[in-house]
């Protein structure tokens, strides 16, 4: 029995659908991360779970019960919310103790749950102050500390960290997924943050357009994305994307009329559309012969451990990342080869990739051979 | 800010002084006048400084008044403005958090239908609602005095514009901590709203204490009048010299507890008369 | 504007809503209805039956002079106590705006009288102007002006004037001394920069950018001296002498409940309805705009 299961479940509001079935299982002490670009449903998916919007179609279970007609409170869920939405006019004590209370707790149950996760978050020193009295990242684990005080079924996380700032952000990253791991409750988190989303995640629901493109793992997300969306959405910088057409001979034709060979990579019939997709890392650059393609350099970026060179090939954008500080300069030609097994397919009409049996992560040819 | 310097600061203080000095010098008169005798007033032109006569003055006006004792009228005057503040308050509060956080059948129906009444204050409906009030039994009534005139919305409206501004995640979080409606507006929306009342209230309360036309028809029983009402009957007329200190004194004692008001609570005054007319 | 989130409950909306509602039906549109109703109606020399004689009440009060006078003297009456109210108020304001010593105080004894009811200052403005004791009466005739408003009626309507305006300068003070704060300094120092003196800025860059606060005053004011200042017109002169300060309300009032003539009161409470609607209307398509401002 799984801890969350989503079956079908569809949101329209008014004749609008928003929402078009999606399905998940989570495991019990999962953390399942949803993420897309805003608009996408992954906020809509989440306040279904929670019980705040009505669920248009489909079933959600919660601990093997069936939710779709439960109000939040009887679904045994915590929430922590990105603007916290702590009471303001109660303390930080209160602001915890508030659905213990109502639960009907006796008051000393209370006191030592409060002050047990409060220890937890190191908030001790804060339980009287009200909210407006404390810094971004003490809100935040006070919005964490309710949660968790409950002890719930599951937690629920709307992009709890995005008002935070980036150093912050990091660090409250490492806590949450610390203190997810050592309470061992199930979590849903929904973030618009492709690297919050890797980092937390033990699967990842990637939403597009109200449809869930893909749920996986983290690395198998990045190493074998489903979709284009999901290509260009997870990794950064994003995948270069080029137009192509399967010639037959192993070889895929681009746009520009430039051939390649393709190696680690199954290929499509002849005379197939396809789009090539190659991650800015999976290049190298190499000896004038033996180039897969061409790039000519427009700008370079020195990030330190490496660079990225911006260019143009087939009409559209290409970035390539080059290791350590690399001596580019815009105007030069650089003869790029693609690492083998490290090209993705995918079908020019729908986006989806095209099916290959070849292991996720390939070995690299250099590595066979050493 | 462009500093004034020199003569320029001085101008502006004598303005402002002269200005300040005109605003108060009819309540400075009605003051002095209260402190004088009877024959000290009716000396022409009146001394422009206070006699000595205020303790026998306001302990007469309070006591006895011309025909029902001040005192008497104040205890009105006081229930009626509480009465008008905490009932406005109560029902618009109520039916502002109905209008802003449910969805039921005929919502834009109540929420139209208590907006109208925005647009006519009671001046111009004011003589068939005398008769509904006499039909129902409430002349020379507290209920006479109050209910009429807690029939407008403009408390309502101004919760609903507040409660507007209350963050959604407040509510949803409380709804998944598991409060219900009525805990939510308990323990949530009611401490949140606090200032506003506080700020609603303060108005309220000069508005309903100043009143005139609604009392004047609703009291024909001078027991039942409130001082604003009282103090126009103690008036004397043209031709008849009456008890102008006495007068004076009255209208002293009627204008203290708004006066209070505002002097005590003048932030609350402030936010409340700024923020009911937005 | 709407709540995303709402809670779900069939009957407790409903009961929340009962007591303003009931309020409302009887104290509002019950009496509303019923001026509509006996706007049309006559009733017989007797008082025993009312009988439906269409727009005649209007008709009739519309051709009445004395209707038509009060129109007037509404107008004049308006018109000044808005005006001298609202000036005055602007002055005291701009002068309370500059100065940093004392301002709070200044500030204190300009909005106290606002607590001052129409009724209380028309009697306060009676003991200060009346001929026989009045301290104020005394300095202008000793002045040598014959200053007489229980017999001249325009004596008496600069007396009704002056006492309603003073009563309401304490709130355009405050509505304008919030407005004139909420100016950014730095336009006004830009313009001191550019070489603009005292009185071009105030008449370039203060007083058009405050004119969302004189609008909105303009609006308020105009239906206070309509509806509020009944107080000072009953307590000072009763709407005399001979009529000359029987404004619309006060004519309402004395109609309806000297008269008796309560077809006639009737009408008369539905053309005022007529126009605080179109008073609110203004002020809302006001409020419209100052959103997109």
């Amino acid at each position: 029995m799984s801890a969350i299961a989503i079956r079908n479940v569809k949101k329209s509001y008014g004749g609008t659908q928003v929402i078009h079935g999606v399905n998940l299982d989570v495991a019990h002490g999962e953390f399942i991360v949803i993420v897309g670009p805003s608009g996408c449903g992954k906020s809509t998916l989440l306040r279904m779970v929670a019980g705040l919007e009505t669920i248009t179609e489909g079933e959600i279970e919660i601990g093997g019960r069936v939710v779709n007609r439960l109000e939040p409170r009887e679904r045994n869920i915590a929430m922590v919310f990105q603007n916290y939405a702590l009471y303001p006019h109660m303390t930080v004590f209160d602001n915890m103790a508030y659905g213990l209370k109502i639960a009907g707790l006796s008051k000393e149950d209370i006191r030592a749950r409060v002050h047990k996760t409060a220890e937890m978050l190191q908030l001790t020193p804060y339980l009287e102050r009200k909210p407006r009295a404390l810094s971004g990242g003490q809100r935040q684990r006070v919005a964490m500390g309710r949660a968790l005080v409950r002890d719930p079924a599951a937690f629920l996380l709307d992009e709890p960290l995005s008002n935070l700032d980036a150093k912050l952000r990091v660090q409250m990253r490492l806590e949450i997924k610390q203190l997810q791991r050592s309470v061992g409750t199930t979590a849903l988190y929904v973030t618009h943050d492709q690297v919050e989303a890797m980092t937390l995640a033990d699967r990842l629901v990637v939403m597009h357009d109200g449809v869930a493109e893909q749920i996986d793992t983290p690395l198998a997300v990045y190493s074998r994305p489903a979709t284009t969306f999901v290509a260009g959405f997870i990794g950064s910088p994003a995948m270069n994307m080029l137009p192509a057409e399967a010639a037959g001979d192993g070889r895929l034709t681009l746009a520009t009329g430039a051939s390649i060979a393709l190696r680690g990579v199954r290929l499509p019939d002849q005379g197939r559309k396809v789009i090539l997709g190659i991650r800015p890392e999976h290049l190298a650059q190499v000896p004038a012969g033996e180039a897969d393609l061409e790039l000519e350099v427009i700008a370079v970026e020195t990030l330190g451990a490496d660079t990225l060179a911006h260019g143009r090939l087939g009409g559209g954008d290409f970035v390539v990342r080059l290791p350590g500080s690399s001596m580019v300069q815009p105007g030069d030609r650089l003869p790029m080869a693609i690492e083998p097994g490290m090209a993705h397919l995918f079908d020019a009409e729908t986006g989806k990739r095209l099916p290959d049996d070849a292991p996720a992560a390939a070995p690299s040819r250099q590595a066979a051979e050493a | 800010m462009v500093e004034r310097r020199g003569i320029g600061t001085i101008l502006t203080h004598l303005a402002l002084i002269l200005g300040v000095a005109v605003l108060c010098f009819p309540i400075y008169l009605a003051f002095v006048g209260s402190t004088l005798s009877h024959d000290e007033i009716l000396s022409v032109p009146m001394p422009l400084w206070p006699g000595g006569q205020m303790v026998e003055n306001y302990s007469q006006a309070l006591a006895a008044g011309t025909q029902v004792p001040v005192a008497r009228m104040l205890f009105n005057s006081m229930v009626m403005a509480i009465g008008i503040a905490a009932g406005k308050i109560i029902i618009s509060i109520l039916s502002a958090y109905a209008i802003v956080y449910f969805r039921f059948p005929f919502r834009m129906l109540a929420f139209w239908a208590i907006f109208m009444t925005l647009m006519l204050p009671v001046e111009v409906r004011i003589v068939p609602t005398y008769e509904v009030a006499a039909s129902l039994g409430m002349l020379n009534s507290y209920s006479g005095l109050i209910l009429p005139l807690i029939a407008s919305a403009t408390a309502t409206f101004l919760y609903r514009q507040f409660f507007l501004t209350v963050p959604e995640e407040l509510a949803e979080a409380a709804r998944v901590d598991g409060a219900g409606p009525v805990r939510f507006f308990k323990d949530i929306l009611l401490p949140l709203s606090r200032t506003n009342t506080a700020a609603l209230f303060v108005i309220l309360f000069i508005y309903g204490w100043n009143q005139y036309l609604w009392p004047l028809l609703v009291t024909t029983r001078p027991e039942m009048n409130t001082v604003v009402i009282g103090l126009q009957q103690m008036m004397p007329s043209a031709d008849d010299y009456g008890n102008w200190p006495v007068t004076m004194a009255a209208a002293i004692l009627a204008i203290l507890p708004p006066v209070a008001v505002v002097v005590f609570m003048q932030r609350l005054f402030i936010k409340g008369l700024i923020e009911s007319e937005k | 504007m709407e709540k995303r989130v709402s809670f779900n409950h069939r009957l407790l909306p409903y009961l929340l809503l009962l007591p303003q509602l009931a309020v409302t039906a009887v104290f509002f549109f019950w009496p509303a209805a019923q001026a509509l109703y006996q706007s049309v109606l006559q009733p017989d020399p007797f008082g025993f039956d009312n009988r439906f004689v269409g727009l005649s009440n209007f008709q009739y009060i519309l051709s009445d002079r004395y209707y038509l006078e009060a129109f007037g003297t509404t107008a004049i009456f308006s018109s000044l106590v808005t005006f001298i109210s609202m000036a005055t108020a602007l002055f005291l304001a701009v002068a309370a705006d500059q100065v940093i010593r004392g301002a709070n105080a200044y500030k204190t004894l300009i909005i106290w009288p606002y607590a001052v009811a129409p009724a209380v200052a028309g009697v306060m403005w009676i003991f200060m102007m009346q001929p026989s004791i009045g301290v104020i009466a005394y300095y202008m005739k000793v002045a040598g002006f014959r200053w007489n408003p229980t017999l001249d009626g325009t004596h008496a309507m600069a007396l009704v004037v002056l006492a309603s305006a003073w009563k309401q300068i304490s709130y355009n003070f405050l509505f304008f001394l919030a407005g004139l704060q909420a100016i950014p300094r730095s336009l006004i120092e830009a313009a001191a920069i550019d070489g603009a003196g005292r009185w071009l800025r105030f008449r370039t860059i203060i007083f058009p950018l405050l004119s969302p606060t004189t609008f909105f005053l303009l609006v308020v004011n105009i239906a206070y001296a309509f509806f509020e200042t009944f107080g000072v017109i009953h307590t000072m002169t009763s709407g005399g002498p001979g009529r000359s300060t029987t404004t619309l309300v006060y004519k309402v009032y004395a109609d309806g409940f000297v008269g008796q003539d309560l077809g006639s009161s009737a009408a008369q409470s539905v053309i005022l309805m007529a126009v605080v609607s179109l008073l609110t209307i203004v002020q809302f398509r006001y409020i419209e705009r100052r959103v997109h401002y």
